[in-house]
C-alpha cells in the first residue's frame, strides 16, 4: 500500500506518494528529476548514492521512502548558492579530482558531511570516512587531495 | 527545438542551475532531443547539411575504424557558425579518459583559438564523422592528428578567405585568438566577422588543401599543457546529464529477464502477472522478455512476477576453479601449442616449463549499461554509453531491420569504459520495449546484472617453455596464451629461438574486450617468468632484462624507474621480514612502461599490502600532462584490483559474487604511495596512454612476493592461499 511522505529537498518542500519501501535515490532521481545523486550498486556499498539527511551522510539507495519522511534531503544540486560554488565543491574543481565524474556528487557530499561530524579530520579518519566511496577510475589521490583542501579551507 | 549550447553537445553548459523539483514530467536538455534538419542548422549554423549525411554514407562503407577519418570536406569536422561559433566534432567519446580536453586542445592548437572557445561535440552518429571504437588507445595517435589536419586546413581556408577579400597574399598575414591581421595594412578581421552571411561556412566545405602542415612540437601552446576538462564544473554540481540521468516525456523504466543460469535456455512463461499492474508494458519477442513501467520499482516488481512464472531448461556450465582446465582442454588447435623448439630445449644447459593463469574479471563501470530508446515515424534515436557509437548504430539497423538515416545513436559523456561497453546489448533491449511500448524506455542495468551479464576480461592459461644456456643468457621461449588474446603476446626481449603465440579456446562466459585486454595477463605471466630465469641464473632481475634488451625506450623506462627506486642498493641491503621488492617492464600500443614496487607481507593471514609503487612510462610526446598522469595512477591502481583480489567466482552458471560487497575493487585505504615519473621522448608522435600502463603492475609485486617469501604465485589474482597449488601446477 503506497504512503504519503512530506520532506525537504535542497530548501523546497516536497510532497510523494509512493510504496513505503521503494529507495529515496529512485525517489530523487525519477519523481522529482534529482539526477545528479547516482545509481551505483542498490546495496550501500560503493556511495555514489550519497546524500545529506537531516545532515548526516545517508545512502540513498539503501533508504526506503518511509524513513524519509518529515526529513531534510541535500543533494548535489542543492550544495551551490546560486552561481557561488559550496567551498567543497571548489576543492574538487581546484583539485582536478574527477575523470569520468560519476562518482564526483557522492564524493562531494560524503566530504561535506565529514566537515561537519568531524572538521579536523586526521588523515587516518578522512581515509576511513572515504573508504566507502567507490571511484571506478581510480582517481583516489586527486579525491584525497581535494578532501585535504576542503579540510584546510573549512580551518581558515 | 534547440536554441543554443548545451551540456551534453558542447560539454559546457551556459550556467550552473540548481535543478527545481518538477512534478511535471521532466524534459531532456534541448539538443538531446531529435534532431531535424531545421533543428541541425540551428545547432550549427548553416552549410554543413551536406556533409552530414555524406558522414553517415561513410559510416555505412564502414570507413571509420582507424580513427582518422580521410577524405573528408573540412565542415564535415569543423564547423563555423555565422555567430562565429566554432563547433569541433568527433565520433570518439568522452567516459573519463580525458579526450574532450585533448582534441578540444588539438584543435585549439591548429586553429590558433583558446580552448574555451571551441565548442567540442562527440559520440553522435548525426552528426559527427566515423572516428572508430573509442578503444585500443587509438584517440592519440589517430583523432587527434585527424583533428589537427582539419583544424590547420580550417584555419588555412579562413585566413584564404580573409586574403581573398584583402586582396593580399596568404603569407603576409597572421592568426591569433581567432582574429586574422595583416600587419603592413593594419587590417583585421574576426572568425566571427568571417562568418556572417555564411561565407566561411562554405569556404569550409571543400576538401582539405593539399599543403596543410599542422603546429610543430617547440610551437605548441595549447598542446602539451595540462588543459582540464571543459564541462568539470557541470560535474561539481551534478548539471551534467549522464546516459542514464535522461528523461523524456512519457518515458518508461525497462527491465529485462535474465535466465538463472548461464545457457539456460527458456521453456514457458506467463506475461498476465505484469499485464494485470498498472501501467506496465510485457513484452516477450522469442527468448527476450522484458517490461517497462512508469518507475524503476514498478518495473523490479513486474519483472519479479513474471520470472516467478518462468520455467527454464538448465545447461551445464563450468565452474570458476575448473575453468584452466576447461579452456585448455578446449584449445582450437593443439598443434598451435606445441613448441617447435623442443629439440632445442633438450640440448640446452637448463630448461623450464611453467604454467600461468588469469582469471575472469568484470569492468565494473561506475556507471553500468544504460540506453534510452525513442521511436518517431519510425525512426531510433537511442542515448546511451557507449565506446562505439557507430558500431551500435549498425547493430540497431541490423537488429531493427532499419536503414541508416532511421537510426540515431547519442553518447552523453559517461561513467567509465574500460573496453566494457562495446556491444549494444542495452541499447537494443531500451529500443525493444520503446517500440511495444509506444513510449520512449530507459533501460539500466542493476550492478548484478553488469557484473552477471556483460561481457567478462578473458581468463588465460599461459603455458611457457623457456631455456637457458651455460652463460646464463635466455636461448628458447616458447610462450602460449590460451583464450585471453594476443596483446603484447610477443616478447621484447632479444632471444634466438622464440615462438609467441595466441591460441582460442571455447569459452564459457561471454568474453571480451578490457583496458589493453591480454597484454595484462601477457606481461604478468612473461614478467613473471623473467624473474624465475633471472633467479635460476643467479643475476640480478634488472640486470636479467637489461642484458636480453635492445629497446632503447623501454631500456630507459626500465633503468629510471630503477633509480628512481634505488633498486640496486635496495636490492643489497637485507629486506625486513614480510618485505619484499620487485619490479617488471613491458611495451605495448607503441608505448613502454617499468615499475618498482615494494610490499608487506603477512603470510599467516595470507595478506599481501603494496606501500610503495615507482613507475615510469612513456608515450612519446605528451600532449596533455596531468589527464596523463591520473591516467596511469588510474591504471596502476586499477591494476592492483585484478593482481590481489578480482576474480569472478561461478558454479553452476551462476555468479557467485556479483557484488561490490563480494567483488572487491580498489579502495582508498588501497593506494600506496605512488612515484609517478612521465617521460617525454621527444620527437615521437604522441601514442595513447590509457592502457599500458596497467601491465607493469601485477607482475611486480608476483616477483615482489616472491622477494618476501620465497614462493612464486603464477596466478591473478596474487592470492598467497593459492601459491602451493600454483606451484605444484606445472
Amino acid at each position: 500500500m503506497d504512503i504519503t511522505i512530506g520532506f525537504t529537498v535542497n530548501g523546497k518542500a516536497a510532497t510523494v506518494t509512493t510504496d513505503p519501501q521503494r529507495p529515496l535515490l529512485d525517489i530523487l532521481r525519477e519523481d522529482l528529476h534529482l539526477t545528479g545523486t547516482k545509481y551505483g550498486c542498490g546495496e550501500g556499498f560503493c556511495g555514489v548514492c550519497t546524500v545529506l539527511m537531516d545532515g548526516k551522510r545517508t545512502l540513498a539507495c539503501i533508504t526506503p521512502a518511509k524513513d524519509v519522511d518529515q526529513k531534510t534531503i541535500v543533494t548535489i544540486e542543492g550544495l551551490a548558492d546560486g552561481d557561488k560554488l559550496h567551498p567543497v565543491q571548489e576543492a574538487f574543481l581546484a583539485e582536478g579530482a574527477m575523470q569520468c565524474g560519476y562518482c564526483t556528487p557522492g564524493m562531494i557530499l560524503t566530504t561535506v558531511a565529514l566537515l561537519r561530524e568531524n572538521p579536523q579530520p586526521t588523515e587516518a579518519e578522512i581515509l576511513n570516512w572515504m573508504d566507502g566511496n567507490i571511484c571506478r577510475c581510480n582517481n583516489y589521490p586527486n579525491i584525497l587531495n581535494a578532501v585535504r583542501r576542503a579540510v584546510r579551507e573549512a580551518r581558515r | 527545438m534547440m536554441k543554443t549550447r548545451d551540456s551534453n553537445s558542447d560539454g559546457r553548459s551556459r550556467k550552473s542551475q540548481s535543478t527545481p523539483i518538477a512534478s511535471q514530467p521532466g524534459t531532456l536538455p534541448e539538443t538531446l532531443s531529435g534532431i531535424d534538419r531545421r533543428g541541425f542548422v540551428q545547432l550549427l549554423g548553416a552549410g554543413l547539411l551536406v556533409t552530414v549525411f555524406e558522414g553517415i554514407a561513410e559510416a555505412q562503407r564502414g570507413s571509420g575504424g582507424g580513427g582518422g577519418g580521410r577524405g573528408r570536406n573540412v565542415s564535415a569536422r569543423i564547423h563555423i557558425g555565422e555567430d562565429g561559433t566554432l563547433t569541433v566534432m568527433t565520433g570518439k567519446i568522452e567516459m573519463g579518459q580525458g579526450a574532450r580536453a585533448e582534441l578540444t586542445q588539438s584543435a585549439a592548437e591548429e586553429l590558433h583559438l583558446s580552448p574555451d572557445a571551441i565548442r567540442m561535440v562527440m559520440g553522435d552518429t548525426q552528426l559527427c564523422p566515423d572516428d572508430g571504437t573509442t578503444a585500443g588507445s587509438r584517440t592519440t595517435p589517430s583523432t587527434v592528428p585527424a583533428v589537427r589536419q582539419a583544424a590547420a586546413a580550417a584555419r588555412m581556408l579562413l585566413v584564404g578567405l580573409a586574403c581573398k577579400q584583402w586582396g593580399v597574399a596568404e603569407n603576409s598575414v597572421e592568426v591569433r585568438d581567432g582574429v586574422i591581421t595583416h600587419p603592413p595594412s593594419k587590417r583585421s578581421v574576426t572568425f566571427g566577422e568571417l562568418a556572417k552571411g555564411g561565407a566561411a561556412a562554405r569556404a569550409l566545405d571543400q576538401p582539405p588543401p593539399p599543403n596543410v602542415s599542422v603546429t610543430p612540437v617547440k610551437e605548441w601552446k595549447v598542446m602539451g599543457t595540462s588543459y582540464a576538462r571543459p564541462n568539470r564544473r557541470d560535474l561539481v554540481t551534478g548539471a551534467h546529464k549522464f546516459p542514464s540521468d535522461l528523461i523524456l516525456p512519457n518515458m518508461l523504466h525497462g527491465k529485462v529477464l535474465r535466465p538463472p543460469s548461464y545457457g539456460a535456455k527458456l521453456l514457458s512463461i506467463d506475461l498476465e502477472p505484469a499485464r494485470a499492474m498498472k501501467d506496465v508494458v510485457a513484452v516477450r519477442e522469442g527468448d527476450f522478455v522484458g517490461v517497462a513501467a512508469p518507475t524503476t520499482f514498478q518495473a523490479t516488481q513486474a519483472l519479479e512476477a513474471v520470472a516467478e512464472t518462468a520455467r527454464w531448461e538448465p545447461a551445464p556450465h563450468p565452474s570458476s576453479t575448473e575453468v584452466y582446465d576447461y579452456l585448455r582442454r578446449r584449445v582450437r588447435s593443439k598443434r598451435d601449442v606445441e613448441n617447435p623448439f623442443a629439440a632445442e630445449m633438450a640440448k640446452a644447459a637448463r630448461g623450464f616449463r611453467q604454467t600461468y593463469r588469469t582469471a575472469y574479471i568484470q569492468h565494473a563501470p561506475a556507471e553500468t549499461r544504460t540506453a534510452l530508446a525513442e521511436w518517431k515515424d519510425g525512426n531510433l534515436t537511442v542515448w546511451t554509453c557507449t565506446q562505439a557509437p557507430f558500431g551500435y548504430h549498425s547493430e540497431l539497423m541490423r537488429a531493427f531491420q532499419l536503414p541508416s538515416e532511421c537510426v540515431r545513436v547519442i553518447v552523453p559523456d559517461f561513467g567509465c569504459g574500460f573496453g566494457g561497453k562495446h556491444t549494444a546489448e542495452s541499447a537494443i533491449e531500451a529500443a525493444r520495449l520503446a517500440r511495444a511500448a509506444g513510449r520512449p524506455v530507459s533501460v539500466k542495468w542493476t550492478r548484478e546484472e553488469e557484473f552477471t551479464w556483460a561481457y567478462f576480461r578473458p581468463a588465460a592459461v599461459i603455458e611457457i617453455e623457456a631455456a637457458l644456456d651455460e652463460k646464463g643468457q635466455i636461448v628458447v621461449w616458447h610462450f602460449i596464451n590460451i583464450n585471453s588474446g594476443a596483446a603484447a603476446v610477443q616478447t621484447p626481449y632479444r632471444i634466438a629461438r622464440n615462438n609467441c603465440r595466441y591460441v582460442p579456446s571455447d569459452p564459457p562466459l561471454r568474453q571480451g574486450s578490457y583496458r589493453t585486454l591480454a597484454a595484462t595477463a601477457n606481461n604478468f605471466a612473461r614478467e613473471c617468468m623473467m624473474d624465475e630465469l633471472a633467479a635460476a641464473a643467479g643475476a640480478d632481475p634488472l640486470d636479467f632484462r637489461l642484458a636480453h634488451l635492445d629497446n632503447e625506450r623501454l631500456r630507459a623506462a626500465l633503468e629510471e624507474a630503477a633509480r628512481q627506486f634505488n633498486w640496486r642498493e635496495r636490492r643489497r641491503q637485507k629486506r625486513a621480514a614480510g618485505t619484499g621488492i620487485g619490479l617488471a617492464c613491458g611495451t605495448e600500443k607503441a608505448s613502454v612502461v617499468a615499475a618498482c614496487v615494494e610490499i608487506a607481507v603477512d603470510e599467516a593471514k595470507g595478506e599481501i599490502v603494496v606501500k610503495k609503487v615507482t613507475q615510469v612510462f612513456e608515450a612519446g610526446t605528451v600532449v596533455n600532462p596531468e589527464n596523463l598522469r591520473k591516467q596511469v595512477i588510474g591504471c596502476i591502481l586499477m591494476g592492483l584490483g585484478g593482481a590481489l583480489r578480482e576474480e569472478m567466482i561461478f558454479e553452476g552458471g551462476r555468479m557467485l559474487n556479483a557484488s561490490f560487497g563480494k567483488y572487491l575493487v580498489p579502495r582508498f585505504k588501497d593506494v600506496p604511495e605512488l612515484d609517478i615519473h612521465l617521460r617525454n621522448w621527444p620527437g615521437l608522435e604522441p601514442v595513447g596512454g590509457g592502457e599500458t600502463p596497467i601491465i607493469a603492475i601485477a607482475p611486480a609485486i608476483g616477483n615482489a612476493v616472491f622477494d618476501a617469501t620465497g614462493k612464486r604465485i603464477r596466478q591473478m589474482p596474487i592470492n598467497l592461499s593459492t601459491a602451493k597449488s600454483s606451484q605444484t601446477a606445472s
